[in-house]
């Protein structure tokens, strides 16, 4: 199917053999919005680790299409490329590597053949736009890979190249988990703001970042398996309740 | 110059695609005092050259080799060439350096720097500089920059005053070999107080299978005066083992500061044996920033003795070993003043079952009071057949001292690799990116042509290495 990122039947287990996703399937379409919520230890963070390529996991059954395309065994720069996007939730830091170079090479790398690259100029004045946005407050164009970044500033970096790289879809890993209110509303309407389409699964603990960012779906993740899929209000009822009565 | 020194050899020979030589003298195979003789006597020298050059080649025979340090019993000295001299003549001019040296050069990618400030480049081609020439502007204001063996020419008193006083022939085997049979390497002057704007800038490289090279660099940089040297080497590949033993020997004066860049790219079949040591006076800055890439076995610690009160060193260390190498390296400071401080700062990346060893000394004599020492060495390792070592030696022999020392191992972590694949970027792309953010403290005290040589070399050395 052209415009869907499709998961299907996903078994994952660890490389040391911990199984970890008993057959996970989704269907996100260009335009809609994902939330997938889910006690600890349910399998969240390593099905958008699996989903991207980390090679810690093992995918042992089931298939991930993007566009119609079989990218289950893809590199993480192949799945990249095909137009998948990643956003951690521990983004790690890379010392020495200036932030706004790399991000201009991914940009040029993630660029079909024959499509022209971007000018190191307009790079520069779109990334510090963008960065004014999100309230950065040094320049963006002078720092390291997230080295030396705070806890907030990590998760907007990671909105950041979202907003430059403008992947067909995006897998959000807990973006909002240790965010104060401001940055989180930055975040959001960032996400919000992006002006193409593009499929998001928005992984997350908590209810909160779903008050700005109103999500088409939502699924409960227990024990590496969806149990339960409904709208943006199953999110508020188990803000009420709880996973409890789902495991 | 004569051309009845014997031996004479004259044969026109090719090695590989290299551009044929015409040396015009050339010793036989192998040491001794004929040979040590032949060399000072080919190059006119005086008496106290010579006798210099025979005592040393005593020190050399007397000498065993360091059985500390990396694997040295490939050396074969009797197998080698001490002296070729490719042309009789210098040039003082570009446009009189023979075209095939040229085109030698181009090959080898020498930075645009070489062509932009053409007046102040000596190239070594050989064993011999063929190309000098010296800016007017430092020409007036009295700075010296020439080659060495034109040194002990026109400036005999000067050379003799300094010559050895640094690093003594006995001080080891390798520092006796090179005073033995040196030939090039720089020397530089600079009054009192005169600033050279400008860096300096030389080019060595070996040219010949077989053929060691011995430069003997010599900066005197006077009371308050400030000068920047760079060097840089590149060697393509040859089928025999080859010997570069340097001698570089720094004096900066009271208030003066000088600084000496390095980026050594020898084939993987060289021994690069180097001694290199400044003497820092009273407030002076002595900053060493040396890059080894390539070479069979690096052995090379910058020195920096602190002899006058509040005097500084600093020693910047790069190491890059890949399959089949070593290279042992580091920095050594020698604090004998008060109020002294010295940084050695090491980075090496290993690759490819290559092997780098940091080899540190840091020594605080009794009275040094107030000093402080901060060395810190960071190894990347790349794969698991790759190996880092650590061999730290602190001396200190006054209280009121502060020493630090910081050190740490990583491996190009898949946490990272992925996190950079996962935008885009290929493996390759994504572990050259981490290698070049790791060296890139001390890449940045490099000139730009440097930098940017480098990131390529490490660019290229990762296309190689992975999938």
């Amino acid at each position: 199917m052209k415009n869907a990122l499709i998961i299907e039947d996903l078994h994952v287990q660890t490389v040391e053999g911990k199984q970890i996703l008993n057959g996970v399937s989704l269907t996100i379409k260009k335009g809609e919005i994902h939330a997938i919520m889910g006690p600890n230890g349910g399998g969240k963070s390593t099905l958008s680790a699996a989903l991207m390529g980390h090679p810690g996991y093992v995918i042992t059954k089931g298939k991930v299409i993007v566009n119609g395309v079989d990218i289950t065994k893809f590199s993480p720069d192949q799945k990249a490329r095909a137009g998948l996007f990643l956003g951690f939730q521990y983004p790690v830091e890379i010392a020495g590597v200036n932030f706004s170079s790399f991000l201009r090479m991914a940009m040029n790398e993630r660029k079909k053949e024959g499509e022209k690259k971007i000018s190191p100029i307009a790079f520069k004045n779109k990334l510090v736009d963008e960065a004014k946005t999100l309230s950065f407050r040094d320049d963006i164009t002078k720092r390291a890979l997230n080295e030396g970044f705070s806890g907030g500033e990590k998760k907007k970096a990671e909105i950041l190249q979202l907003a430059m790289l403008k992947p067909e879809f995006a897998i959000l890993d807990e973006p909002d988990s240790g965010l104060d209110v401001d940055a989180l509303k930055y975040i959001a309407n960032k996400i919000n703001d992006l002006d193409y389409e593009f499929g998001l699964i928005l992984i997350t603990h908590y209810q909160r970042i779903l008050k700005y960012i109103k999500p088409h779906f939502v699924h409960v993740l227990v024990k590496g398996k969806i149990v339960k899929s409904g709208n943006a209000k199953l999110a508020q009822l188990i803000e009420q309740s709880g996973y409890e009565k789902y495991i | 110059m004569t051309n009845n020194t014997q031996p004479i050899i004259k044969d026109n020979y090719k090695f590989g695609f290299h551009m044929p030589e015409k040396p015009v003298f050339k010793t036989p195979k192998g040491l001794s005092p004929k040979v040590v003789e032949a060399i000072s006597h080919f190059k006119n020298e005086p008496k106290w050259m010579t006798e210099f050059r025979l005592k040393a080649l005593g020190f050399f025979y007397e000498k065993p080799l360091p059985t500390w340090g990396a694997d040295l019993s490939g050396i074969d000295f009797d197998n080698m060439y001490y002296y070729i001299s490719p042309t009789e003549k210098k040039f003082h001019t570009w446009d009189k350096v023979p075209t095939e040296i040229k085109t030698t050069y181009d090959r080898i990618g020498i930075p645009q720097a070489e062509r932009k400030f053409l007046a102040g480049v000596g190239a070594q081609y050989d064993s011999e500089v063929v190309y000098h020439n010296l800016k007017k502007q430092w020409e007036k204001q009295g700075v010296i920059f020439v080659d060495t063996d034109t040194a002990v020419q026109k400036y005999p008193d000067l050379v003799r005053q300094y010559f050895g006083t640094i690093i003594p022939p006995h001080d080891n085997k390798f520092a006796a070999l090179n005073s033995a049979v040196w030939s090039g390497g720089s020397f530089v002057y600079v009054p009192k107080g005169v600033h050279v704007e400008i860096p300096l800038q030389a080019y060595f490289r070996i040219n010949a299978a077989n053929m060691g090279q011995f430069e003997r660099t010599l900066i005197i940089a006077d009371e308050g005066s400030y000068v920047h040297y760079v060097e840089g080497c590149t060697a393509p590949i040859y089928t025999t083992d080859s010997l570069h033993s340097a001698v570089v020997e720094i004096i900066v004066k009271k208030g003066a500061r000088v600084r000496y860049s390095t980026i050594q790219n020898w084939s993987s079949n060289v021994y690069n044996l180097v001694t290199k040591r400044m003497r820092v006076e009273e407030e002076g800055i002595g900053e060493w920033i040396d890059g080894n890439l390539g070479s069979k076995v690096t052995m090379k610690y910058p020195s920096v003795y602190l002899v006058g009160k509040g005097a500084k060193g600093e020693v910047l260390s790069l190491a890059f070993a890949g399959k089949d190498q070593h290279q042992d390296t580091g920095g050594k400071a020698i604090h004998l003043a008060p109020y002294t401080t010295s940084t050695i700062t090491s980075k090496s990346v290993s690759t490819h079952g290559g092997r780098c060893s940091y080899r540190g000394m840091v020594r605080i004599a009794n009275g040094a009071k107030g000093s402080k020492s901060f060395v810190r060495c960071d190894a990347l390792l790349l794969d698991e057949l790759s190996r880092s070592d650590t061999y730290p030696t602190n001396i200190v022999n006054e209280e009121d001292v502060t020493l630090g020392h910081e050190a740490s191992v990583s491996k190009v972590g898949v946490d990272q690799l992925f996190y950079l694949m996962s935008r885009g970027l290929t493996e390759a792309q994504a572990t050259s990116l981490v290698v070049n953010g790791f060296i890139e403290p001390i890449v940045k005290e490099l000139p730009l042509e440097y930098a940017v040589e480098l990131n390529r070399l490490i660019d290229l050395s990762m296309e190689g290495s992975v999938g």
